[in-house]
């Protein structure tokens, strides 16, 4: 175990992707993110890396979709302005299944919004933000040792399933600091890359593109992509509970909003409520069972969200009208509060939802 | 028997999808000619634009990329960074490169990236059936400016190989056509050139091609070719384009 660091959220994400090996960098200067590509412009000169500040997310966006042809580690982060820019890339590294991890340290929006923190991004990272049938992984940290270990298994997850993966923070986890045990980068077994645009050496030539004329073909791609979303939902839903066993009110939460909760929890205990708290982990796949399992015995659900309410549809999916569930959220860069949070718990509470 | 004309390792043997009398066929022979030459085509890595030429990759034996529309250099900049010493090339029309993709061809070049671009201009979108473009000289006609293009409304075509000659970036930056075997001959200097820079390490390199597309403008093959040579090249000079000497 390596010795503990004070970092910042943003710092920690940087820094992780250079344990993951990742040597490839391209992004845009936007709040608040830009300790990532400031970072990045420093570090990556000393490991023998590159990094090149691109003239748009488009653009940038677009360098990911080269290098990741090429067979690089590669990653690029913004904000939810910049990740709409990109949305066009995201799709064609869907279609051609390309590996590489993005980072979306989501802001209030719609349109420019603000720069304070936001989960109003949620719908966008895990139903597909741009065109076509397509997933993304999407994983939530909720501390920076998370966002430090969550990017570091980003990129193993992009090269398992040659698949883009999303890390979804939010502006108060980029900017807070905490101290962290830097990760290291996993032994995982990992297939080789032998579809890269390398150069044609020895082998037939290797085309990367995402057209098919032909529909039935592109229908057979789809449905492959398909499986193998399957496979990942299988294999790749992550989670964790909070003092559930026997919580009469389940809240849902993640990423900032999950810190907050758990903080509610614990005031909810000090004043005998039976509170308990889940937190999805990965967005995408959603821990559909997982949650409905863990609400078995609850009477109501409290999903809790900085948005207007986004998440709280798959939870609903999740409990499939078992049991009332109920929203919490403040959006707009707004943060709730504990307390606030506690307040609600003990309005449906009284209320006898 | 002697063996005088062949055709080239670097492209495979399959029909085009490309229409009669126009010059992309001539331009893909004339850069997997340049590639055999140069004995390269083991290490380099095309990239093929949305338009006509969408499925490039088809009809070269090397590596391919199909890009987004417009974003072939911002592509070629991702390949290139990972593999220094690999040869990449963009081949892009006037749609994708001048209109679309103004940004990543200006950021490109002005970076110094070292790549080469293939672009084909010929002043009108081709794959979608005949509209405007960048480049439509004034008073064309085209589907979307069926009164001949309204320099007042439209704007003005834009003159990609002067505009980019300004960035210091740019290493070599030619203009050419193919419309007589002598022009053809030069295009393929050009072509050498432009792929030879690209190899010395010196920069960005494009060569930019006035072609023809008999079946929009509509006219025969060889209207097509006259009409490059007689009105084309007025707006859109032939020759090299020095870049600006370096300033302080």
């Amino acid at each position: 175990m390596g010795e503990k660091v004070l970092m910042k959220g943003n710092e920690a994400i940087a820094e992780a992707a250079i344990l993951a090996g990742c040597r490839h960098f391209f992004g845009y200067p936007i709040t608040p993110q830009n300790e990532i590509p400031e970072y990045m412009s420093r570090r990556m000169p000393e490991v023998g890396g590159v990094f090149l500040q691109a003239e748009s997310e488009v653009a940038g966006s677009n360098m990911v979709y080269g290098a990741a042809c090429a067979g690089a580690r590669v990653m690029t982060t913004s904000s939810s302005p910049g990740i709409s820019l990109m949305q066009e890339a995201i799709s064609y590294m869907a279609g051609a299944e390309l590996p590489c991890v993005l980072v979306n340290i989501v802001r209030g929006g719609p349109g420019l919004g603000g720069i304070q923190g936001s989960q109003a991004d949620y719908f966008q990272a895990t139903k597909g933000g741009g065109h076509g049938d397509y997933r993304l992984i999407v994983l939530a940290p909720a501390s920076v040792q998370e966002l430090m270990d969550l990017t570091i298994t980003a990129f193993d997850l992009a090269d398992m399933y040659r698949i883009p993966v999303m890390i979804l923070g939010d502006a108060i986890l980029g900017q807070m600091m905490e101290p962290v045990i830097p990760g290291r980068r996993g032994k995982a077994d990992l297939p080789p890359k032998t579809w890269a645009t390398v150069g044609a050496k020895m082998r037939p030539k290797n085309v990367i593109t995402s057209l098919s004329l032909d529909p039935a073909k592109l229908e057979q791609h789809n449905f492959d992509l398909g499986k193998k979303y399957n496979k990942i939902a299988d294999e790749q839903v992550r989670y964790k509970t909070y003092m559930t066993d026997d919580a009469e009110t389940l809240l849902v939460a993640y990423g900032t909003c999950a810190r907050i909760s758990q903080a509610a929890v614990d005031m909810a205990r000090e004043r005998g409520l039976r509170v308990g708290l889940f937190r999805p982990v990965s967005l995408w796949p959603f821990p559909y069972e997982a949650l409905q399992l863990a609400a078995e015995e609850s009477l109501r659900v409290l999903t809790v969200e900085m948005s207007l309410g986004q998440m709280v549809e798959d939870v609903r999916l999740a409990i499939l009208g078992s049991k009332p569930v109920r929203f919490y959220g403040r959006t707009g860069g707004m943060t709730p509060t504990p307390r606030e949070v506690l307040e609600e718990i003990e309005r449906i509470v009284e209320e006898g939802i | 028997m002697k063996k005088v004309f062949g055709r080239p390792e670097a492209l495979t043997d399959v029909p085009t999808h490309y229409c009669p009398g126009c010059t992309h066929g001539i331009i893909h022979r004339l850069i997997a000619e340049v590639i055999d030459e140069l004995g390269v085509c083991e290490k380099t890595i095309g990239i093929s634009p949305v338009g006509c030429a969408v499925l490039a990759y088809d009809y070269f034996n090397c590596d391919f990329v199909e890009a987004s529309h417009g974003r072939a250099p911002a592509v070629a900049t991702g390949i290139k960074r990972t593999l220094p010493d690999s040869v990449v090339f963009c081949y892009q029309g006037d749609g994708d490169l001048a209109s679309i993709g103004a940004a990543e061809i200006v950021h490109a070049a002005t970076r110094g990236e070292k790549i080469t671009v293939i672009f084909v201009n010929n002043a009108i979108y081709g794959m979608t059936g005949g509209q405007m473009a960048p480049t439509t000289l004034p008073g064309q006609r085209t589907t979307t400016s069926p009164r001949g293009r309204d320099v007042e409304s439209a704007g003005h075509p834009i003159r990609v190989a002067e505009l980019l000659s300004s960035l210091s970036g740019v290493a070599y930056i030619s203009r050419v056509s193919a419309t007589s075997p002598a022009n053809v001959t030069k295009a393929k200097r050009a072509v050498r050139k432009a792929f030879e820079t690209q190899i010395e390490g010196k920069g960005f390199s494009l060569v930019e091609f006035l072609s023809t597309c008999p079946i929009n403008w509509g006219m025969s093959p060889l209207e097509a070719m006259k009409w490059i040579d007689d009105k084309m090249s007025l707006y859109y000079p032939l020759g090299d384009y020095t870049r600006v000497p370096e300033v302080g």
